[in-house]
């Protein structure tokens, strides 16, 4: 009986480990402790070029990041990227002259949303859509600018 | 000419003969959960002998190859400047590969054989026969605690893993290689989803666990009963647990992340 009950016990905590480990993975290595898809509030933005943002990229105010890209979607009357940005509760001071710029991290880095405050007294709210937007540097265009500026340095 | 198309058609129809009596015992199997259920206590033996005593080799392993896996993560990344990263290579090379293919792969070796040896054994003398002249059914008496067993072990064991290398990785990376403490863990959770990555190593671990407990069990169950007959049976589950595991990994992996 002594036996049966050490067996019990042990898988017991094997199986109590077990779950330990997948709860370790859930709240300390992956995303689940933060906020999910259902808080915070919307804002949009309109970009003529995106350059490669994905779904999912940090939204960050000073370094900070408010919040997540929530989806990218294309206007075919204006043919803008339009960009809908998730952001915290709790950042809801948010001027409604603020610039959106689209960053990369790093020199080959993700892209990402760097939102700079704008000085209007009046905040962005839900649904709200931010009108001061910059494209996102795209390297291919930066370089041949860069070699087209050469050639004609060179002409004269 | 026609003997060696012979030989290849009996051997074809042997596979094939081969597969179907694995599906007809799988399918036995199963259809003893409900006896089973009645009787958990032979349940709990085998989650002893399957899960348990694998504890140490999968604890082990998780650890080093988390140590492993930082140590060489560190020396590519800290080249790009980018060793605040390590965190996200290493967890998600763990969650989503490493843990539940690393874990099969030791699991077909320590328990898988073990589970072939040990139903060949019964047959080669004659416990199932015997078994069966009492009126009890062998593979709903014997067979299944062991296939449910090893189904429930296998995603623990692998979640263990997976978890017991991130903290090697963790402490090679921020205690001897002095990566940020905050950016290993930051980055980490930044990267990895739940459902996209956790979850999906959970399930790949279930399926590689559903089979090779259903190679080794299917394994000794058909071996031939004699010594030599069991020994080539336990051979051949971990041969065929080995590249069953590594192939369904590929195609999972492309199913789950390949789009």
């Amino acid at each position: 009986m002594a036996r049966i009950r050490l067996s019990e016990i042990l898988v017991g905590a094997f199986m109590a480990l077990g779950f330990v480990a997948l709860f370790f993975l859930a709240m300390r290595v992956s995303n689940l402790s933060m906020a999910t898809a259902s808080e915070g509030y919307t804002l949009t933005a309109r970009f003529d070029n995106i350059g490669s943002l994905r779904v999912r990229a940090p939204v960050s105010m000073s370094g900070v990041r408010l919040g997540r890209v929530e989806a990218i979607d294309f206007d075919q009357e204006t043919y803008q990227a339009v960009v809908t940005l998730r952001i915290a509760d709790r950042y809801d001071q948010i001027p409604s002259d603020t610039f959106a710029n689209i960053f990369t991290a790093g020199l080959l880095g993700e892209q990402y949303i760097g939102l700079d405050p704008g000085g209007s007294p009046d905040m962005l709210i839900d649904g709200d859509r931010i009108e001061f937007t910059q494209s996102a540097l795209v390297l291919e265009q930066m370089i041949g600018q860069f070699l087209l500026s050469k050639a004609e340095d060179g002409g004269e | 000419m026609l003997d060696a198309l012979a030989t290849l058609g009996r051997a074809g129809l042997a596979v094939l003969a081969s597969l179907g009596r694995a599906h007809l015992l799988l399918a036995g199997i199963l259809g003893g959960l409900p006896s089973m259920l009645i009787r958990p206590r032979l349940l709990l033996a085998q989650l002893y002998g399957i899960g348990v005593l694998s504890l140490l080799i999968i604890v082990v392993s998780g650890l080093f190859v988390g140590m492993v896996l930082s140590l060489q993560g560190h020396y590519v990344l800290s080249q790009f400047g980018a060793a605040e990263s390590l965190g996200v290579m290493v967890a998600a090379s763990l969650v989503r590969e490493l843990g539940p293919v690393v874990t099969a792969l030791l699991f077909a070796g320590r328990a898988g054989s073990a589970l072939t040896a040990e139903i060949g054994l019964m047959k080669a003398t004659e416990q199932l026969s015997g078994l069966e002249m009492m009126a009890v059914d062998p593979v709903k008496r014997v067979l299944t605690p062991r296939f449910f067993g090893g189904l429930i072990s296998m995603p623990l064991l692998a979640a263990l893993f997976s978890a017991v290398g991130v903290l090697g990785g963790w402490f090679v990376g921020v205690g001897l290689l002095g990566v940020d403490d905050g950016a290993f863990w930051g980055q980490m959770q930044n990267k990895i989803d739940f459902n996209e990555d956790v979850l999906n190593g959970v399930i790949k671990s279930l399926v590689f666990g559903l089979v090779v407990t259903w190679i080794a069990l299917y394994e000794g169950y058909d071996a031939i009963p004699t010594s030599a007959g069991v020994s080539r049976a336990t051979t051949r589950t971990v041969v065929q647990s080995a590249l069953a595991v590594l192939g369904l990994d590929f195609i999972l992996t492309a199913l789950m992340f390949g789009g």
